[in-house]
């Protein structure tokens, strides 16, 4: 028995398109009886949010191709600006419907020349009798253009008198777009997480045609087992499927196993599906030197991923500059007597903090510190002297740029700026080691 | 003209600089301090042709090692589309998402030299793989809009440039009204390559020859580091919906680590690119092949001294890391020599030395006189030959001919015995001498190598190397004897291959020896069961040992180090014991570092504690801490306001400028002037205070009424 039932379309195009968005046809159901008849006037605005990869953009999109409704769909990050959105909206308009040659492009700056053009280009194509819909992905986008786009979107079918409905797509709440000036509520309809049931239904269902549905679905199943903690992204679990299936089917090649022979096959596959999600999955070595290791049957080990190359090697002064800005960073001012003059005397590190003072730097994160007191310290921890040479200055720009240093506030503030070390400790130990410089001894923390 | 710009404007367009002309104006410049009978032209050009031999040399150079990695990179970009080209409709091709190619490209924190790096890898790229390539820095770049201005400006010339010339004026007027949107990059590319397509046959098989049938389009983000997280997150998501149609490809151009993607970019975005992973060659190995390749040869007539070389290695160890900063400063080596040294003129290839030699005029020869190394020279011939070469001009020439020469030959064997040396010495635990060739090298121009410690450890060390080693040690010495130059050498090849045949030989002996020794003493110690004897013939085994005279082997392992030794005294004299060592050595140190390592701080300190150091005016000579009211008034308030802390109060200031001031002319002014500044001095006072705000040594404060806070500390 079908789920969906519409007087409006035929019965076998619902099938065929149940068919297509299995898991959602509750959700399908839902829009199918808003949007109504296909001459019949809709809700103005439609608003459906859910989490990455819960089916929206697809179930929209099979949705109105299957049924052949007219829509115009645009990527809100793609179409930056505003000016962008509509012109775009209006080419798909033009060209989608009448198979006429290109119209020149007209120039739409903001929404009122859009409604203008939009009530015209309605007219010549004589839709009045179908709803046409405009649905707007990434809608969250559209918060950050001017802030007459979003309401004027919600109530396009009541400023352009044309029977249109936009529908908006978002993974966050409706809650976060209501501008403080109020607007039109739109119909808001969730669409929840695909839960393991559903995903090992989508996934099983595009089995590859040598293989058949059985097989296939118990890959699937262990590949869930595996990946469900870490990874509910159809689309992410879809492309790992597919990469490691040359794995799993490995010994039914080489006929040590049959098809049915799971436990075998799950053995076979279990510790690869493991090592892809220590790399593959984190993206550490890339889909294609994932596929080559396994043509070769080479361990994952000898390919270092992208964070095993942590070192970063650094001019001998950029190196202690760093130190110091790290030291600077993360000591309080008042100890720099301490650790930088040679006759500080002993001072007990209990009664020499304030109470504020106890919980770790390290838990607060770096602070910022003036450019005099950088150079203070970096004379004191170098053993000879330095010269305060237009180089010295250079590299602590350099260190900006490469994003180990900070600057607070202002970029172009010349009197007395502020600068902010941003490496981990272990980085800089690592630095500190390669200059023979004992840093932990430094650092009031570790006092 | 065209531009890169998509923008209506006025555009600069700036001549292409007239070779001639800027080259006219340089020698006028090189004439300008010298007079002309010491041949500035000659050297001007001896100097540019030079130079020009030199960046050649490293242009090659650097081509040469880069080719490994652009090589990785043309094979990943020929296959990182292949499916794009094969349209292959295989099940896991259409089930794997499609993920932007994307090449990490990790070039070092030597941001300078990128950009060369970067613009020999779009010439490599666009020989080879594609024509679209769009070169993008993050200052371009601060929104996603000015990234796809950008990126259609660059890609739309590109096209321009690799059509004939008649479209331009058509492609001008619509590149302005295109809008800037991944859309039209797509209808463009569709475009282009289909016009690739239907192209006459002829013109076609030229373009493929090069490039397939849709190239794919690279876009290069040349200081990853730089780019604002959003504006990558959006284009990458944007291409990768059109990766389908648009088959493109980015490079990275990473300085720090490759971590630095994941902490840009989120894992949803990470995870539409394919990332692969390039390493660059590290700029100390670039370095090292730069010095073998300029210093350590005797191709070039032009030499660094130890100190300049210093100089030079320190800036780039210390401060900068940069290969391009490295030869720069070579460059103004040369310039330099060349422009102050008047004998330079004969720091050019052997054969043409001696021409020159002759042809040299009476001043010249003076100089030459005046030479220090030349002076030492004379000193030390007889004194009927003193008074020739002091007087005769054509003793003179012939003498220097032979001297020229003699410099020749030093060089040869000096780069083959370094390189002997630097063999042994670069394996010896600890390095007493260094680890590079570099570090020997200077420390062999320095002084007499051989009577330094480090020499003597390296020397022990030496001794105690074991048989293979030194076996292999001798046969890479011989190899760079055979392939030097220097003809001297021919007997010390035959000594080096005489210790190995030796060596050999022991080899063959030893294996007898052992047996017998062994099987001795094995024999010896069974005889005696006695625990008594047994102590002594222990004890007598041990002594025996001790006093032993030297093994075969060891007798030869010293005979070769002390003949590594005899080389190194013979032929690594340092240069400037050498005569003559003046026209192809620069050693001016001092002038290198004020150009390429400037303290401008300290200048600046200098300049308001001592302004005598720069006007050079008498009157200022001052002998210490006293300030002189002669001095120009921003000295003084300069000189009192070190004296203050943190906060300076200007009405203390005021009094103590004015005091100053009116020092000298004290004894005759009149009481009543004392207590109320005079509105001249306290005019002058503000404007020398604002000055100092001005060069950012004080700033106003909000701190206290009446007060200024110091930006500085210390002396300088």
């Amino acid at each position: 028995m079908p789920n969906l039932e519409h007087p409006a379309y035929p019965a076998a195009t619902l099938l065929h398109l149940e068919s297509l968005v299995p898991c959602r046809e509750s959700q399908v159901s839902m829009l199918l009886s808003i949007f109504g008849e296909r001459q019949q006037f809709s809700f103005p605005s439609i608003f459906i949010y859910g989490h990455t990869s819960s089916g929206k953009t697809y179930v929209m999109q099979t949705l109105l191709n299957t049924l052949q409704l007219p829509h115009v769909f645009v990527n809100c990050v793609e179409y930056f600006t505003s000016r962008l959105l509509l012109e775009e909206i209006l080419i798909q308009l033009q060209s989608c419907s009448s198979e006429t040659e290109q119209t020149s492009r007209v120039p739409c700056d903001n929404f009122n020349d859009f409604v203008r053009l939009f009530k015209q280009a309605v007219v010549s194509r004589e839709l009045q009798d179908q709803t046409l819909y405009i649905v707007l992905d990434r809608a969250e986008q559209l918060r950050e253009m001017e802030a007459n786009i979003l309401p004027a979107f919600l109530r396009l079918q009541e400023l352009t008198d044309r029977n249109v409905t936009v529908v908006l797509l978002s993974e966050i709440v409706w809650e976060l777009f209501r501008p403080n000036t109020g607007c039109f509520e739109p119909l808001t309809l969730y669409f929840p997480d695909y839960s393991i049931g559903h995903l090992q239904k989508i996934l099983s269902q595009n089995h590859p045609p040598e293989y058949s549905a059985d097989f296939y679905a118990a890959y699937i199943n262990i590949l869930l087992g595996v990946f469900y903690m870490v990874c509910r992204d159809l689309k992410e679990l879809q492309h790992l499927a597919a990469l490691n299936f040359s794995k799993y089917c490995e010994p039914v090649v080489r006929g040590e196993a049959n098809e049915r022979d799971t436990r075998k096959l799950w053995k076979n596959i279990e510790p690869h599906l493991k090592k892809a999600m220590q790399t593959v999955y984190l993206r550490e070595i890339s889909s294609s030197q994932w596929e080559r290791l396994q043509r070769d049957d080479g361990e994952p080990g000898q390919l270092k991923g992208l964070s095993a190359h942590t070192h970063v090697e650094l001019p001998y002064y950029s190196k202690f500059l760093l130190i110091a800005a790290y030291l600077a960073s993360y000591n309080p001012v008042r100890t720099d007597k301490r650790f930088f003059l040679k006759h500080h005397g002993k001072i007990r590190k209990t009664n020499f903090m304030k109470k504020h003072e106890k919980t770790s730097n390290h838990l607060l994160g770096p602070k910022p510190f003036p450019l005099d007191r950088l150079l203070a310290i970096l004379y004191s921890i170098v053993d000879n002297r330095v010269a305060p040479t237009a180089n010295i200055f250079s590299q602590i720009t350099s260190l900006v740029t490469l994003q180990l240093l900070s600057v607070v506030g202002h970029n172009d503030q010349l009197d007395g700026p502020r600068y902010k070390c941003t490496v981990s400790l272990d980085f800089i130990r690592a630095i500190a080691r390669t200059v023979n410089f004992d840093i932990i001894k430094y650092l009031y923390d570790f006092l | 003209m065209s531009t890169c710009s998509v923008s209506k404007g006025c555009f600069v367009f700036k001549p292409s600089p007239k070779k001639r002309k800027l080259s006219q104006k340089t020698v006028n410049y090189f004439r300008e301090r010298n007079n002309a009978s010491e041949d500035t032209d000659v050297r001007f050009v001896t100097c540019q042709s030079l130079w020009n031999q030199i960046k050649l040399e490293t242009e090659q150079i650097q081509e040469d090692l880069n080719k490994q990695l652009f090589d990785n990179l043309v094979s990943f970009l020929r296959q990182s589309h292949s499916e794009f080209q094969e349209k292959t409709t295989e099940w896991t091709c259409r089930m794997k998402s499609r993920e932007i190619p994307t090449a990490a490209l990790v070039l070092g924190v030597n941001v300078t030299d990128h950009d060369l790096t970067f613009r020999s890898l779009s010439e490599v790229l666009q020989n080879n793989i594609t024509p679209y390539i769009a070169l993008l820095e993050a200052k371009d770049c601060p929104g996603i809009k000015n990234l796809m201005q950008k990126l259609m400006g660059q890609l739309m010339n590109c096209y321009i440039d690799v059509d004939s010339l008649e479209d331009e004026d058509h492609m001008q007027v619509s590149q302005n009204k295109i809008r800037c949107s991944m859309t039209s990059i797509i209808s463009w590319y569709q475009n282009v390559t289909k016009k690739t397509d239907s192209e006459t046959p002829s013109k076609k098989r030229t373009s493929s020859s090069r490039h397939w049938q849709s190239p794919p389009v690279v876009v290069i983000f040349k200081d990853m580091e730089s780019f604002t997280t959003k504006v990558l997150q959006d284009f990458i998501v944007i291409s990768s919906q059109h990766i389908h149609e648009l088959p493109l490809v980015l490079v990275f151009g990473i300085a720090t680590s490759p971590m630095i993607i994941h902490s840009l970019l989120p894992h949803s975005v990470s995870s539409l690119l394919c990332i692969e992973l390039f390493q660059s060659l590290s700029c100390k190995e670039h370095l090292s092949t730069i010095i073998d390749k300029l210093l350590l040869t005797a191709q070039f007539p032009f030499k660094l001294g130890e100190k300049v070389l210093q100089v030079l290695i320190n800036i780039f160890l210390y401060h900068d890391f940069s290969v391009q900063n490295f030869i720069k400063g070579f460059q103004l080596c040369i310039v330099e020599h060349f422009y102050s040294q008047p004998l330079s003129v004969l720091c050019c290839p052997l054969v043409d030395a001696k021409k020159r030699v002759n042809s040299l005029s009476h001043d010249q020869c003076e100089n030459i006189r005046r030479l220090p190394s030349f002076r030492r020279y004379v000193e030390n011939q007889a004194s009927e030959k003193q008074i020739l070469l002091l007087t005769a001009d054509n003793f003179l020439k012939e003498i220097t001919q032979k001297l020229l020469e003699d410099l020749y030959v030093y060089h040869e064997n000096y780069v083959s015995v370094l390189r002997c040396l630097h063999v042994f010495t670069s394996s010896l635990p600890k390095y007493p001498l260094g680890k590079q060739i570099r570090e020997l090298h200077c420390a062999c121009l320095e002084n007499r190598v051989w009577e330094t410690e480090e020499y003597e450890s390296s020397l022990q060390l030496a001794r105690m190397l074991n048989k293979s080693d030194l076996v292999t040690m001798l046969q890479q010495c011989v190899e760079i004897f055979v392939s030097s130059s220097g003809k001297e050498f021919d007997k010390t090849i035959e000594k080096l291959k005489e210790f190995l045949t030796q060596f050999q030989e022991l080899e063959v002996a030893e294996a007898f020896q052992e047996q017998d020794g062994s099987v001795s003493a094995q024999k010896e110690l069974q005889k005696k069961t006695d625990l008594y004897h047994l102590q002594k013939t222990l004890l007598e085994l041990k002594e025996s040992r001790r006093s032993k005279k030297l093994t075969k082997f060891e007798m030869l392992r010293f005979e070769v180090v002390d003949y590594v030794d005899s080389l190194v005294r013979t032929y690594l004299v340092p240069a400037d014991h050498k005569t003559l060592h003046e026209i192809m050595y620069f050693n001016t140190a001092s002038v290198l570092r004020g150009h390429l390592n400037a303290a401008p701080r300290v200048a600046l300190h200098t300049a308001l504690n001592n302004p005598y150091c720069y006007l050079k005016n008498q009157a200022l000579k001052s002998d210490g801490g006293n300030i002189s009211n002669k001095a120009p008034d921003i000295c003084i308030v300069y000189k009192l306001h070190l004296e203050c802390g943190r906060l300076i109060n200007l009405v203390d200031w005021l009094e103590a400028f004015s005091t100053v001031v009116t020092a000298v002319e004290g004894p005759n002014t009149d009481a009543a002037s004392s207590d109320q500044v005079d509105d001249i001095i306290h005019a002058r006072f503000i404007r020398a205070v604002s000055e100092l705000e001005l060069l950012g040594f004080i700033k106003p404060s909000k701190q206290k009424t009446d007060h200024v806070a110091r930006l500085t500390w210390g002396g300088c």
